[in-house]
């Protein structure tokens, strides 16, 4: 080690003590949240900490964790996501047609997570049921723990009509932004005429518009395009309001300035020489895009998708404004509870429905940690 | 690349720029300076109650809109009403009363006054905090060993990536009446604390989660940076006899700089277009952004209409603002260009 990094003990500590409690505030409100909603409503709003974590008033209604019940969960659970990450990719290797790897990926995906919950709330509870009545001690519950609430919320509440929207609405930004993007990222990386400047530029100012502005401008358009549609597409034209392909294309134009921008820094990062060499070779420029750059180009190209779905996920404002009630997408559906919440009980019923949202982008960071980090620094560091 | 082919390349996405982002900014301007209404007429109707003998009958003259008879929808008309949604908005009178009184503190009852504030204040406190707090959390785990520094950044990215809705009810449901923070606090100050029941403390809550939402962010670039610093720099700093703050200021912050000012202009862009805190914390009685104000008059009322025109003109006063706060940096940028073209 040189000198230049040498350190003094009291510094090394310092800076470990500072980084624990970045850590520790980093994840407190989203690990609290994580175990009020599993509490009755009593324990979660408990002014005891002690009690929110260990749960007297759950345990005391018949809902528990026994303590063989959290030494074997924790094996089931570190045994899946071991197998997860091992044998899973192989799998999924194995069983997609060439060339359909990542719609064979979204399969596996939803084969897992299904099979997961499956054996988790299905099978596991039953087993440790016969465990618990013949393992004496062992099997008296510690720690109250209840999925009432995932239930009431994804069950009476059809909480999974916003999600299967809010599905769609993010699948489509990922796809048509990727799509459109991704063309003009690689014009504009190999172009350096004055007119790519000023593209680059102008779609800086987009970005910086806040998105009441763009929305005040749709919405009488919106409701009104069924009458104003209607002498060019007769009696098919829609009424664009709360339309979910609507909402589609909204969110790609408005996301666009930030993909290009991270596109073309992409872009920019692989070698002109490779089009050269297949122009060279014959192609045209659009083939030169389709079979030499883009099989080069997927770590961008999945980086970028990443954040497009990130602002087709967390998304509100737009989506609150021009979505109806009928197709409502899961962040703006949770606001709806704000006006029922009168009782403790819909307030956790509220705080299970935000963990539920959480939790994708949660094994988001997980899976693409790597793709995340490079996509924050593409646009700084390089460009 | 010729222009035909680059033009063939850019065209689906400049097409739906120019038609979702370029269209609707022309389409506002219109609206603002437009005011749509129900037609309305004046009619008189007789109303009869049963009464002993004769009935009672009154007459009186209503005001209610002219229905289309075509459509069934009420007639709207549309007028040019000049700046008059912009009076509705700036209330230019009342501000002005205020000043000539002395009362300045009135004009931040007006709300679009107080969305001002907020948002420019938010703006400028959040922007040197996120700044410090992301460079100390980039130079801490640039500190600690490389095992720790895989799951450190893992953690550090949750708020980030955090649904900006979610994120602030996960904060105000910690600091919510009797939340376990809040209760913590009472029992450590021994007196009743009410985070949600004047502004000032509001305020000070959506600070912090605009922290803790994007210092990740600064600290991820930050940490790139740092990567890249040159050693040989720092050890003929050392040979100078910089001692381990002078090496940062003069050695590490210039090195950084770039990077400073692309997170200042992210931050600028971002923190300008507030809105979800207002909507995590429940803050409208108190606190209330530009971005806000423009999403309250799109809002139906109880009525089911939505104040169009009003919103116009709040949105195009809003879009003044970000492009008087981006004038400097772009043409920073336009410098550079040009510098280097030369």
């Amino acid at each position: 080690m040189s000198k230049a990094t040498a350190q003094p003990l009291s510094l090394k500590l310092a800076s470990g003590a500072f980084l624990a409690f970045w850590c520790l505030i980093a994840a407190f409100p989203i690990a609290w949240i994580a175990v009020m909603s599993v509490k009755s409503p009593r324990d979660a709003f408990d002014a005891s900490a002690w009690n929110v974590i260990t749960g007297p008033a759950t345990r005391a209604a018949g809902n528990g964790l026994s303590f063989l019940d959290i030494a074997l969960g924790l094996v089931v659970l570190y045994f899946a996501i071991r197998w997860a990450f091992t044998r899973l990719p192989g799998l999924v290797e194995q069983y997609s047609p060439a060339g359909f790897i990542v719609l064979g990926w979204l399969v596996g995906a939803a084969v897992y997570g299904l099979l997961f919950v499956l054996i988790f709330f299905g099978a596991l509870p039953v087993v440790f049921g016969v465990l618990n009545s013949i393992a004496g001690p062992l099997g008296t519950p510690i720690l109250g723990l209840t999925t009432e609430h995932y239930v009431a919320v994804w069950g009476e509440n059809e909480f999974y009509r916003n999600f299967i929207n809010s599905m769609i609405v993010t699948a489509g930004v990922v796809t048509v932004s990727l799509t459109v993007g991704t063309l003009a990222g690689y014009g504009l990386a190999r172009s350096g005429s004055n007119l790519a400047f000023w593209l680059l530029i102008i779609a800086l100012v987009f970005r910086a518009l806040p998105h009441s502005v763009l929305v005040a401008g749709y919405l009488p358009w919106f409701i009104n395009s069924a009458e104003i549609l209607r002498p060019i597409l007769g009696d098919l034209s829609p009424t664009l309001y709360g339309q979910p392909w609507a909402i589609i294309a909204v969110l790609v134009a408005i996301n666009q300035p930030f993909t290009i921008w991270m596109l073309r820094s992409f872009f920019q990062n692989i070698p002109s020489e490779l089009d050269e060499a297949a122009r060279v070779d014959g192609c045209s420029h659009f083939q030169a895009f389709r079979r030499v750059i883009m099989p080069v180009m997927w770590p961008g190209v999945i980086t970028t998708g990443l954040f497009s779905f990130l602002l087709g996920y967390n998304d509100f404002l737009v989506t609150a404004l021009l979505l109806d009630a009928q197709n409502q997408t899961m962040v703006p559906a949770i606001a709806g509870y704000f006006n029922r919440e009168t009782t403790t009980t819909d307030q956790v019923e509220a705080v299970a429905a935000a963990v539920s949202i959480t939790a994708p982008l949660f094994l988001l960071v997980m899976v693409f940690q790597r793709q995340i980090v490079s996509g924050l620094t593409a646009g700084a560091v390089k460009g | 690349m010729k222009f035909k082919t680059f033009f063939w390349f850019v065209a689906p996405s400049v097409f739906m720029m120019l038609l979702f982002i370029a269209a609707p900014l022309i389409s506002v301007l219109i609206q603002s300076f437009q005011i749509t209404q129900p037609v309305m007429q004046q009619i008189e109707v007789e109303t009869c109650t049963p009464g002993f003998l004769t009935q009672t009958c009154t007459t009186e003259v209503k005001t209610v809109p002219v229905i289309d008879e075509a459509t069934g929808r009420a007639q709207t008309t549309t007028e040019w009403v000049g700046f008059q949604s912009y009076r509705n908005v700036l209330q230019m009178d009342k501000v002005w009363s205020a000043l000539g009184s002395g009362n300045w503190g009135k004009i931040l009852q007006i709300d679009f006054w107080k969305a001002l504030r907020f948002t420019l204040m938010f703006t400028l406190v959040t922007l040197p905090l996120v700044v410090g707090v992301g460079l100390m959390i980039a130079l801490a785990v640039n500190n600690a060993a490389k095992a720790l520094r895989g799951p450190v950044i893992f953690i550090s990215l949750l708020p980030f990536i955090i649904t900006p809705v979610i994120g602030s009810l996960s904060i105000y449901w910690l600091f919510v009446g009797d939340g376990i923070l809040t209760a913590t606090l009472e029992r450590w100050l021994d007196r009743d604390i009410a985070m949600f029941g004047q502004a000032w403390t509001i305020e000070l809550l959506m600070y912090f989660y605009r922290v803790w939402h994007v210092a990740p962010f600064a600290f991820v670039i930050f940490y790139a940076g740092l990567q890249t610093v040159n050693m040989d720099t720092l050890e003929s700093a050392i040979i100078d006899g910089a001692n381990r703050f002078e090496r940062l200021r003069y050695v590490i912050v210039p090195h950084l700089m770039p990077l400073i000012i692309f997170i200042a202009l992210i931050h600028l862009m971002d923190c300008y277009r507030v809105f979800d805190e207002i909507i995590g914390f429940r803050s409208q009685a108190h606190v209330i952004s530009l971005q806000w104000l423009t999403f309250d008059f799109l809002t139906p009322d109880d009525a089911g209409n939505r104040a169009i025109s009003r919103a116009a003109a709040s949105a195009m006063l809003t879009m003044v603002g970000i492009v008087i706060l981006l004038i400097l940096p772009l043409r920073r940028t336009w410098r550079d260009h040009k510098g280097g073209a030369h």
